[in-house]
């Protein structure tokens, strides 16, 4: 089975699918968390650190963040492993260009490999920013998120980065999260606008919802 | 109507190929494409140049041999086939850019001519259905519930012309073979090889050197049968079911 999958163009995007779709399910939990920086130092740092108790006492400190993590990075791996391989499958397949070209398809859709690779440098900076402090642009403390949050995002760079790198999730995800639907064949003529709604509104709301935070930096709500 | 046309010319496979522009006069709006062309190559044969090759059939849109892609559109601006296009469509002085199908796995033979014996194979693999030939069983023997033969009638539509390998940016064939799989698989006379048949006519697709899926639309939006984008989603649906299914075996 998982030989007929990965050997297989259909096989191969079904794993694209569900890798996307695992991370797609984390990101919205990440979103609804990141917003509780507008309650407050005290809430932000208390709730980043219960994340790293969830379980106790039958998982030990940390471990299920690390399930979690180990989860995310086979996601992730899977996810950018399939569509380099897919994508140079694709490009192999349609050697040469007409040369009447016109570009057709939406700009979500035309963007999905860029994209996709803006995304996945965003992730390393963003892990070496806020989770491991090495590319922090200002003093890093562990255990004050907040702290580093605030910052973090009074650097200017730092939001440019941010707010691209959630401009470009946005798009991923409006046809990301459709396309995924059609992948796994639960798609159908009477379920299609339901699926395009439900994917812009997930995209509307991540990209609004995480910009959030640097916006609220920015305009001194959060500080 | 005066016309412009830029032609890819490639004198075969491996010659490299450029476009070449012709003046063409006299046509008239009420011509198909394809006599346009003939008006162009009777044109040629009399200067003593090489004809313009392309491939044609019926000419009434459903042999599925006509393709060239015009203006960057397969079969043209029109939905139907490049035979079923007239040249009202243009207007006088235009000028017209056509191209062969451009896939890896359509090389092209001559000019505007491809080599789609790949979907042959395709077929091949699993477009068929195993019930012994013979007469005309009875009409009533096997019942197949309306909205069962509607769906698969809409399916069994594919003339196998290969628009949707020429528009996809990713020369996949998920149309064609979807389409194929979509009709055989939900008729009972189709149901013995339901999984045989997707995850052998995927295989061949993949073998054959076509891209995958990335839903971009285009396929259905060229195809002059209107074999719809949600065909893909079923065969997506049934290739799943199959590799599940055969792996219990």
């Amino acid at each position: 089975m998982a030989r007929t999958m990965w050997d297989s163009s259909v096989g191969k995007k079904t794993v694209m699918a569900v890798s996307g779709l695992i991370m797609l399910a984390y990101l919205v939990v990440h979103m609804i968390g990141n917003l509780k920086i507008y309650f407050g130092a005290g809430e932000f740092n208390h709730y980043a650190h219960w994340l790293r108790t969830i379980g106790e006492p039958f998982m030990h400190y940390e471990w299920t963040l690390w399930l979690i993590r180990i989860v995310l990075v086979v996601a992730v791996a899977a996810h950018a492993t399939s569509a380099y391989q897919l994508s140079r499958r694709d490009i192999k397949a349609r050697p040469s260009a007409y040369v009447h070209a016109k570009p057709r398809a939406s700009y979500a859709t035309r963007t999905m490999r860029w994209g996709g690779i803006i995304l996945g440098l965003f992730v390393v900076w963003h892990v070496l920013d806020l989770t491991t402090g090495t590319v922090h642009p200002g003093r890093f403390e562990h255990g004050h998120p907040y702290q580093n949050v605030v910052g973090d995002f009074s650097h200017w760079y730092s939001n440019v980065i941010y707010i691209v790198a959630m401009l470009a999730l946005g798009l991923h995800v409006r046809h990301g999260f459709w396309s995924a639907a059609q992948t796994l064949g639960v798609g159908s003529r009477t379920r299609d606008r339901a699926l395009k709604t439900l994917a812009n509104v997930l995209a509307l709301l991540l990209t609004a919802g995480f910009i959030a935070v640097p916006v609220g930096v920015m305009t001194g709500v959060v500080s | 109507m005066k016309l412009t046309l830029r032609v890819w010319r490639q004198r075969n496979a491996d010659a490299p190929g450029a476009m070449s522009t012709y003046d063409v006069d006299g046509i008239s709006s009420d011509m198909s494409f394809l006599e346009m062309l003939d008006v162009l190559n009777e044109q040629l044969i009399l200067s003593g140049e090489d004809p313009v090759a392309f491939d044609h059939d019926c000419r009434e849109g459903i042999c599925g041999a006509c393709s060239l892609v015009i203006n960057g559109d397969a079969h043209g601006p029109e939905r139907t086939t490049t035979c079923q296009l007239h040249m009202r469509s243009f207007r006088d002085g235009d000028t017209i850019d056509i191209e062969p199908w451009r896939a890896a796995a359509f090389p092209v033979i001559k000019d505007l001519v491809v080599d789609r014996s790949a979907f042959d194979r395709i077929i091949q693999a699993g477009g068929y259905v195993t019930a012994p030939t013979g007469s005309a069983p009875e009409a009533h023997a096997t019942p197949v519930p309306k909205a069962d033969a509607d769906f698969a009638f809409e399916h069994a539509e594919c003339i196998g012309c290969g628009a949707c390998v020429a528009a996809c940016p990713n020369g996949a064939a998920m149309l064609f073979t979807s389409a194929k799989v979509n009709h055989l698989n939900v008729l009972p006379q189709g149901a013995p090889e339901r999984e045989t048949r997707v995850l052998d006519m995927v295989a061949q697709m993949d073998a054959e050197g076509f891209g995958g899926c990335t839903l971009t639309g285009e396929c259905a939006t060229a195809c002059p049968k209107g074999i719809p984008l949600v065909s893909i989603t079923g065969m997506n649906k049934e290739w799943l079911r199959a590799a599940r299914r055969v792996a219990k075996r």
